[in-house]
């Protein structure tokens, strides 16, 4: 049975039904974003002086991702311009270009998550802060023998039959009076980072900056990480065009052509969503 | 962009990668706006985002081709911009409603 208007436009819609499910799916995702970018003003406008991070985060790293993924939407649009035109190797050629972009971008995005999971800050008895990157944590075993991890592994931890105690935690970075001071600095503030050792009596609290560090990380990991989900759905269907569906070619072109459209639309539609989370989580 | 040929794809090769360029140069000015000293910080976020918009523009103008789409997705579109707006809306009024201290 074939099925209706897979490649011809609907009288009453004036496109193919695939284009119009496409749209009406968009129309939900920016709804869903538009929640997420809703509960982000709210937390931002409610966030109290200095507890809102900013300049947390890498903007060279940002702005080379949007170049990436601006890149990648014009490479994904001349596959179905090829299309269009008969030409198969050059679809073939930009798609692949589209998902080395995408590609790309993930791992950049994976850096700068791992980066926050080594990034770490200890309040001090006296209400003050060391916050950097994780050098070394070094533990005491029952014989009070000691050992240096890379990384942080809790205030104890158990191996095989030993148990584990934190003595002392060294990070490279910077201490702070205030949280302000961290999240908020004076315009043309740095902070000199060196590497300070802080013994595990002098740590009233620890914590890297993931997800549940305070609202911004929060938001941060929600946004982003509900937009990588869509790149890497989207390269799923993409990678998939590419390699075993691109078989339609040779039975359908015209259908296949349509196809491409549509994940293109959504491939545009990824863009766009970068396109306002960057200026928001990276530069205001 | 239905009735493309196969002679039209340098020319439209070049006017994608035109967008392309504008969009960099467009990060590119919300980067430096970012590090410009003006004080005032609302000013300076309305001054990225209308920067993001006009980037936004352009991928949706040229990319999606929303120019040359149907009137029955344009109402698609149309309607989701309102909602989206009306939500935004909501949330801004929801911030001024409540009481200050609730929303620390």
């Amino acid at each position: 049975m074939e099925i209706p208007y897979a490649i011809k436009p609907r009288p009453d819609t004036g496109v193919y039904n695939a284009k119009l499910g496409m749209w009406l799916f968009l129309a939900s995702e920016v709804m869903l974003f538009g929640g997420l970018f809703s509960a982000y003003i709210l937390l931002r406008v409610g966030a109290a002086d200095g507890a809102w991070s900013r300049g947390l985060l890498s903007v060279p790293l940002g702005t080379i991702n949007t170049c990436i993924l601006a890149l990648s939407a014009v490479t994904t649009l001349l596959a179905w311009a090829a299309c269009k035109v008969r030409q198969f190797g050059k679809f073939k050629f930009y798609h692949a270009c589209t998902i080395v972009l995408a590609i790309t971008f993930l791992c950049i995005k994976s850096y700068e998550y791992r980066d926050k999971f080594l990034h770490y800050q200890i309040l001090k008895p006296d209400n003050t802060y060391v916050d950097g990157h994780i050098v070394s944590a070094t533990y005491l075993d029952a014989a009070k023998q000691s050992h240096v991890e890379h990384g942080f592994r809790g205030t104890t931890y158990t191996q095989g039959t030993n148990q584990f105690t934190l003595a002392s935690v060294t990070l490279k970075g910077f201490e702070a009076e205030t949280l302000k001071e961290i999240n908020d600095p004076e315009p043309g503030h740095h902070h000199e980072h060196k590497e300070i050792s802080v013994p595990a009596a002098q740590i009233k609290k620890i914590g890297n900056y993931g997800p549940a560090h305070n609202t911004f990380t929060a938001i941060y990991f929600t946004l982003t990480g509900l937009h990588a989900l869509h790149i890497l759905g989207g390269v799923i269907v993409i990678a998939f065009l590419w390699g075993p569906g691109s078989k339609m070619w040779v039975t359908d072109p015209d259908r296949f052509t349509n196809r491409v459209e549509v994940s293109g639309l959504f491939w545009h539609f990824v863009d766009l969503i970068w396109i306002f989370l960057f200026p928001l989580l990276y530069l205001t | 962009m239905n009735d493309l040929q196969p002679a039209d794809l340098k020319q439209y090769t070049r006017r994608c990668f035109y967008v392309f360029l504008g969009v960099v140069c467009g990060t590119l000015t919300m980067v430096a706006a970012s590090f410009a000293p003006i004080n005032n910080h609302g000013l300076k976020i309305a001054l990225i985002l209308a920067i993001a918009a006009v980037n936004a523009t352009l991928v949706v103008t040229f990319l999606m081709h929303i120019v040359s789409e149907k009137r029955f997705v344009m109402l698609v579109i149309s309607l989701t911009l309102f909602l989206f707006i009306a939500l935004m809306a909501l949330s801004a009024i929801a911030h001024f409603d409540l009481p200050r201290l609730m929303t620390h």
